[in-house]
């Protein structure tokens, strides 16, 4: 079990966690702009990294906060914790 | 031609101190070129190389595994057997991989064991009971094995499980599947890379691709740790990296890989003769023969491919199995383990062409790969061969994902992901 | 009564007043408090205590330790009986009783050693190979397999016992309570570090208990008082004994098992097993080594045993485990046994090494007392079956591959052998390590740390007393000092410098009866003793091109048993790496999987079984509704009333009270578990209306609407009311099963898309008693109980909302409906709901005021035409499929609108909901079933749909159905099918909307 950083609350148990996937996925301003491929690729194609992934995470049962997370998912060495509009760490 | 396997042969052997046995297949190097290469040496990879041959007499090809065969999903599973699915789609495609598995320990002469024990899915609550008679009706008019049990047929059939009604969880009845059950994993794979190797197939192990060599929209081989192998063709089957590979050629799929936990107790004498499964509860469960009781827990929530496996997980699962079968509570885990489970958005598996010529992708089976096996192999092998799929998988393309064709088999995990 | 023959007359660290009976295969034995189940055993002269898993040879006592192979036994009868315990780890208490497990009728003569005799036709994976023909008879040869596997029974009774669990922080959690382990936790616990040492055996001391050593100039063991003494001094330093680290998992998280019941028997006033989860900012691993065996032929017969183990039995049982021994080994460790044996007066025939010219310290020790040593020498043969009854030994040739001279037989009923020691490296292999392997010590070693973990003493590779300590004291500081602590100045504790030669690597010992052919004819030597693995049968994966140690396991079960191949994983990879002609480095090591001993199921699942597995919600008016007699139905984790049978009545018969009444009078529903989502903030109608379908920027306050909302894929999620309580605050309802969801899904979209809306969520669903009055007289009712809400149809219109007092409590009413008809749903403070209930009930009862539940609920909303969530909706469903095209707004962007675009969502032949009405009114359509168009005499049949709700409808006096059907909306009035197992039923296509389509009866 992972003890995740939450930017607002420090370290807590993974179980306080829930998972929200890939990060900065952004939703299109303008979803009649996109043809059905392009539509389909924002809800559907993930990068899915073997290696450092940026990922959000929700504290659920926690501040019910969402932030961003680097992690490996080779390793599960954790990297940078940042909230969410901040950049990705270089 | 390999020598048969048979009582006979093992008799034969037997004197002459089984020094006799054959390789049941070869170590070859790799050619400079092959009509198909294969990337990965699990089940659905080998199965596809098998039934190129034997279906299609393409023969000269290529299995190209990173690790030993067999390694990834296909020896991690708890070996579960079954097509009671939902859509037609599904249902047709698995039920056909379970017709292959009915025959396969003769048509690849290798005892892969398959124990059709019956397939309970239990219900707890009324919504459940909706759903598993939606299954069991659609699965029957199929022309599928589907039947309802009452909490007492249940009792009946599985006298360890808590049937009482002030359980937690009670269970208001099951469906069965009688044709399904369990099968020896390893065997799976093992028979039919000897089978393929029979066919001339070459099985390359502990060679590790690193690149898919296009030229232009058309693939033309693949880089491996061994070297540069040429092929006309190429089939991506690497469950648990399906999308790492794909991106060497480019590709972008709608599959997230997540572990999926399984563990074993020590053997102890038979308690359990067929499979259980609950949704509610997050569990499936079934005896080995060597007495070991196997059991999965839910997929993990993050993406992972280390195939580690935690603690909280095991805590969560005999919490799971011990409601479900209290007396189990004295029984000890003898081994915990993890696998890399593909998983699409709709729970079902890509059958595909790709936008690159001459580039097939067969992943995303999520927890359903190893009963998918013979059936996944047949399909590929054909949509491989004829350049375009087989009705059995034409529904599984990758085109779904862009016009909302999905075939959503959530449900159809058992386990509700 | 004593009848341990096998006692010597002192010695060991067993209390000799303290006499403890127990039984053992149904004989009555005595034992001494200190004694293992084992060392009793032996101490009685009991030999065969099990036999083998598959050939179900004659197995003896292998060990003295949780590497034990052979003597699982089944621990006591009825509720607290245990299968597949070791012996060697059971401690003995009054009153014991055990027996041997997967023998028949007896350890002594078991049937199923007739496997013994077709061994030959049962080779490493025979199965793969045989019983295809005839095809459907495999499960006919798979029960009798069945049967004869397994080892022992599951108990058949209730667990009478409680598991519970511990969640713990240490600065240093050590792992071993050994010289290495004790030396390191002193050295972190002296400098003010937090730390747990944990040993897995009752005692601390580790191999010193079986050893009679020195440190700082004073008996090894008075080092372990004294230091256990300082340990548990300090305040921050806590020793769990009996506890095993089991796990080490992800961020120096790691999983210990404590025993705490050691007379199962007996009930305890406490937890009978302790799970720890322990977070350590370092660890480190004292877990020590475990023998090898050597492997030569026949040498599992009851009476060989480990080397190590036979000066455990002496030294601290006090126990002999034979009149006559014969030491067998490859290294000088033995000779320490050899002397131990020789100490206790027990006759060492003979010392059999497979070295020339032997030398050091201990074997001079040996030489001196006349003991006679065989060196380049080896067992060649283990004569006798049930017991060891004497060996032959043979000289060997230069390369020691083969026998170079005649055997000599030497009488003996013991043989101890020894062929080094592995590290346990179990648990730095878990936290990601890799071994390596060390040509050394012929044994893997561990790698470098890939978590905050470091390896100390034997389980390092470091084998002498002294290096140990030194080891464990440097770890110990290291520890501490990375932990953030100030190592203090204490010196690490010193014992004396014994040398000792190089072992040499001997992996498969050639038997004399062989005239030098291949290994691996006639005797069995074995590798993995407790699966029964053989030299033979890992030759012949090798020969079969099961090349990688993987694929041997899995063809020959090599280490797969409960044992997890402890003693035999390291040969059975040397056996292999000489079949494939590598180094046992390039064979590789086999990933080490928790747990490293098994963990019993009760407690890893602790306190979360039962009642308390899932916690059931309840609604305040729970007791109430129990009271009148109410059945219940399982909704998410809640509990709601599933309908009120009275005495006498069928289901159906209180289905059909219910209705009517809440057609013809009042109705009253408890509907607190629905989801209740707090919405405020001054963007909360622009966020409203970017999640809902429909329109929401100019709803009015005071007002409700009723929202669809999708997935961003444009199915169906979830539908419910909300009401605009002010400019800026909205009360939102969701589906009872959805309610998390829903609120997790708002927060996500705000937060990580929109961060820019000022709104902030809150779930409510807990703040509020939640009952619906329905029926013609509910405007009755209501106005017995409000005085400042005018609930004139104008003043208070359908689809509004107004706050009042109910019955003198603080209400929120809202005007919405659910059945059809005039319906007043009363929210109030939830610790107020049964007291409203109560007075609703008592003064609706000349009203007819009658409670129903979900079933009713559901048949009414049926009648309408209303849609539930998750039932006529399946993850698969758009608005448009429902019908529901009204509630899609064309005007505005919304979550999942650019979705239903999508080829697949516009095309033709889509599901949608439909009616249907069986063709005999009687007839109620299953739920579930599947419809055709054109029925066939059997499946297999093209399915157009299924039935997703479905009831009698005493209102319309016929059944009724909802459906979702491929293309229905273009097939009114055509007729389908419903073809179930035992009948089909033909159904008529109609309209959802079976009861008042003009809404006539909503204003009461």
């Amino acid at each position: 079990m992972f003890l995740i950083n939450c930017p607002w609350c420090g370290e807590r148990d993974e179980e306080e966690f829930a998972y929200g996937g890939e990060a900065h996925i952004v939703r299109p301003k303008d979803p009649d702009a996109l043809n059905d491929e392009e539509w389909a690729d924002y809800l559907f194609m993930r990068k899915n990294t073997k290696g450092n992934y940026l990922e959000r995470w929700n504290h659920a049962h926690g501040c019910r906060r969402w932030f961003n997370m680097q992690r490996n998912t080779a390793t599960h060495e954790f990297g940078a914790v940042y909230k969410i509009g901040e950049k990705p760490p270089k | 031609m390999k020598s048969k396997y048979s009582i006979f042969s093992l008799v034969r052997n037997a004197m002459g101190y089984h020094q006799g046995w054959e390789q049941a297949w070869r170590s070859p190097e790799p050619k400079p070129e092959y009509d198909v290469i294969i990337i990965g040496g699990g089940g659905h990879g080998l199965a596809t190389a098998y039934y190129l041959a034997k279906e299609h007499g393409i023969t000269n090809v290529a299995v190209i595994e990173k690790g030993w065969i067999g390694g990834g999903n296909t020896g991690r599973n708890t070996t579960i057997i079954r097509s009671n699915y939902l859509w037609d789609e599904s249902a047709r495609l698995y039920d056909m991989s379970l017709k292959l598995y009915e025959g396969l320990s003769q048509d690849l002469n290798f005892n892969i064991m398959l124990s059709q024990r019956g397939v309970l899915n239990l219900a707890h609550n009324l919504h459940d009971l909706r759903e598993i008679s939606r299954r069991v009706n659609a699965i029957r008019l199929n022309g599928i094995d589907s039947e309802m049990l009452s909490t007492a047929d249940v009792q009946a059939m599985v006298p360890i499980l808590d049937c009482s009604k002030n359980a937690r969880y009670p269970i208001l009845g099951a469906s069965l599947q009688k044709r399904g059950g369990v099968a020896r994993h390893d065997g799976v794979a093992w028979g039919y890379a000897r089978a393929a190797d029979a066919r001339g197939i070459d099985i390359i192990q502990k060679c590790e691709v690193t690149g898919i060599m296009r030229d232009g929209d058309t693939v033309t081989g693949v880089e491996t740790s061994r070297g540069t192998i040429k092929a006309k063709k190429v089939a991506i089957v690497t469950a648990g990296h399906t999308s790492h590979v794909a991106a060497m050629a480019g590709l972008r799929l709608p599959i997230e890989s997540f572990p999926l936990q399984a563990m074993v107790s020590e053997p102890i004498k038979p308690i359990l003769d067929c499979v259980v499964m609950s949704g509610a509860v997050h569990a499936y469960i079934s005896q080995s023969d060597r007495g070991e009781m196997v059991m999965g827990a839910g997929i993990d929530h993050f993406i992972s491919y280390t195939q580690k496996s935690t603690l909280a997980v095991v805590e969560q699962q005999m919490a799971a199995v011990t409601k479900l079968i209290p007396i189990l509570s004295r029984l000890r885990l003898m081994r915990q383990w993890a696998g890399i489970v593909d998983t699409c958005p709709d729970a079902s598996p890509i059958v595909s062409k790709t936008p690159v010529e001459g580039l097939y992708v067969n992943g995303g089976w999520g927890t359903g790969g190893f009963k998918g096996t013979p059936g996944s192999g047949w399909v590929f092998a054909h949509t491989i061969a004829q350049d375009r799929p087989h009705a059995l998988n034409a529904p599984f393309a990758l085109e779904r994902f862009t016009t909302g064709a999905l075939i959503d088999e959530h449900g159809a995990a058992a386990v509700a992901h | 009564m004593s009848t341990s023959r096998n006692r010597l007359a002192e010695g060991g660290r067993i209390e000799r007043t303290k006499t403890l009976a127990f039984t053992f295969n149904g004989r009555r034995y005595t034992g001494f408090e200190g004694d293992t189940l084992a060392s009793a055993l032996l101490a009685n002269g009991v030999k065969a205590l099990a036999r083998s898993f598959k050939y179900h040879r004659p197995r003896g006592l292998y060990s003295a330790g949780v590497e034990e192979p052979n003597a699982v036994v089944q621990l006591e009868n009825g509720a607290r009986t245990r299968p597949n315990l070791q012996a060697t780890e059971i401690e003995l208490y009054d009153g014991l009783s055990a027996k041997s497990v997967n023998c028949w009728p007896s350890v002594e003569f078991d049937i199923g050693a007739i496997n013994s005799l077709a061994a030959r036709l049962l080779p490493a994976g025979f199965y793969y190979k045989t019983f295809m023909w005839p095809k459907s008879f495999w499960m006919t040869y798979e029960k009798v397999i069945r049967n004869a596997a397994g080892l022992g029974t599951a108990p058949k009774l209730p667990d009478p016992d409680t598991y519970d669990k511990m969640h713990e922080h240490a600065d240093v959690l050590v792992v071993g309570g050994g010289p290495s382990g004790l030396a390191a936790a002193l050295a972190a616990g002296r400098s003010g570090a937090r730390v747990i040492l944990a040993d897995q055996e009752g005692e601390l001391g580790g191999r010193m208990l079986s050893e009679n050593e020195t440190i700082d100039g004073k008996p090894a063991m008075q080092w372990v008082e004294d230091a256990t003494r300082e340990l548990t001094a300090m305040d921050d330093v806590r020793i769990l004994t009996r506890t095993t680290a089991f796990g080490y998992y992800d961020q120096n998280y790691l999983g210990l098992l404590e025993r705490r019941h050691i007379n199962v028997a007996r009930p305890l006033p406490h937890s009978s097993e302790r799970l720890w989860r322990v977070r350590a900012r370092q660890v480190v691993l004292a877990t020590g080594a475990i023998e090898r065996p050597l492997v030569f032929a026949n040498n599992d017969r009851p009476g060989v045993m480990l080397a190590g183990a036979l000066r455990s039995y002496v030294t601290r049982y006090g126990v002999s485990p034979g009149k006559k021994t014969v030491i067998f080994t490859n290294n000088d460790d033995a000779y320490r046994s050899a002397l131990a044996l020789d100490d206790a007066g027990i006759s060492v025939a003979a010392v059999v090494d497979l070295r020339n010219d032997p030398d050091g310290p201990l074997v001079d020790a040996v030489r001196a007392r006349d003991i006679s040593v065989f060196d380049g020498w080896a067992i060649t043969a283990v004569i006798g079956k049930m017991a060891v009854k004497a060996v032959e030994i043979s000289e060997l040739s230069a390369d020691s591959e083969n026998v170079s001279g005649p055997a000599k037989r030497i009488d003996c009923d013991v043989v101890g052998s020894s062929g080094g020691w592995n590290p346990v490296v179990h648990l730095h292999s878990q936290s990601g390590g890799k071994a390596r392997f060390d040509e050394t010590i012929q044994s893997f070693v561990p790698g470098p740390s890939v978590q905050k973990e470091q390896s100390a003493g034997a389980c390092a590779g470091t084998f002498s007393l002294k290096d140990c300590l030194k080891s464990g004291h440097d770890v110990g500081k290291a520890a501490a000092k990375l932990a953030g602590f100030t190592p203090s100045r204490h010196k690490q504790p010193v014992a004396d410098t014994v040398f000792e030669a190089p072992l040499q690597a001997l992996w498969i010992v050639p038997s004399s009866n062989l005239d030098n052919r291949a290994k691996g004819f006639g005797a069995k030597h074995f590798v993995d003793i407790h699966s029964d693995v053989s030299v033979a049968d890992i030759e012949l994966a090798a020969r079969e091109g099961y090349h990688s140690v993987e694929h041997v396991k899995r063809y020959t079960a090599l280490g797969m048993g409960p044992d997890q191949g402890k003693t035999g994983n390291i040969p059975g990879m040397a056996v292999l790496g000489q079949a494939l002609g590598q180094p046992i480095a390039e064979v590789g090591t086999t990933t080490f999987r928790p747990p490293f001993t098994p963990v019993t199921y009760g407690a890893l699942a602790g306190r979360d079984i039962g009642e308390f597995s899932d916690p059931a919600r309840k609604t305040a008016m729970h007791h109430w509704h129990e009271a009148a007699g109410a059945l219940f139905e399982d909704v998410g984790q809640w509990k709601r009333p599933w309908y009120y049978p009275k005495p006498g009545e069928t289901m159906q018969d209180a289905l059909n009270r219910e209705c009517l009444a809440a057609r013809n009078a009042i109705g009253i529903l408890d509907a607190s578990t629905l989801g209740k989502i707090d919405i405020q903030g001054p963007d909360a109608a622009e966020f409203i209306n970017r999640i809902y379908t429909n329109a929401w920027i100019k709803l009015g306050v005071g007002k409700c609407r009723y929202g669809l909302m999708l997935g961003e894929d444009a199915m169906v999620m979830d539908d419910g009311v909300t009401a605009r309580l002010g400019d800026n605050h909205f009360h939102m309802t969701t589906t009872t099963g959805n309610a998390a969801r829903v609120l997790g899904w708002l927060e996500e979209w705000l937060q990580t898309e929109w961060p820019e809306l000022q709104v902030y969520c809150n779930s409510v669903t807990e703040y509020w008693s939640t009952m619906t009055i329905c029926g013609p007289r509910a405007g009755d009712l209501m106005a017995e109980f409000t005085t400042d809400i005018d609930l004139d149809k104008e003043a208070f219109p359908f689809m509004s909302f107004r706050e009042g007092t109910v019955g003198g409590i603080p209400a929120r009413v809202f005007r919405i409906s659910f059945t059809g008809e005039l319906s007043y749903e009363i929210n109030v403070p939830a610790n107020m709901g049964l007291a409203l209930w109560t007075a609703l009930m008592n003064a609706g009862e000349k009203y007819g005021i009658t409670p129903y539940g979900t079933e009713t609920m559901h048949i009414l909303r049926a009648e309408k035409g209303y849609i539930i969530v998750g039932q006529e909706t399946d993850g698969t469903m758009t608005p448009l499929d429902l019908g529901m095209d009204w509630i899609v707004s064309k005007k505005k962007d919304f979550i999942g609108r650019r979705s239903l675009s999508r080829a697949d969502c516009v095309r033709e032949g889509r599901k949608q909901l439909v009616g249907l009405l069986t063709t005999n009114p009687a007839e109620v359509l299953p739920e579930g079933a599947q419809l055709v168009a054109d029925l066939k005499p059997a499946p297999p049949m093209d399915m157009i749909g299924h039935v997703t709700s479905s009831y009698y409808s005493a209102t319309l006096g016929r059944s009724i159905a909802l459906a979702v059907v491929k293309d229905g909306r273009n097939r009114m009035g055509e007729t389908i099918h419903a073809p179930m197992e035992d009948k089909t039923m033909d159904c008529e296509i109609v309209d959802p909307v079976f009861f008042d389509k003009e809404g006539s009866r909503i204003d009461g």
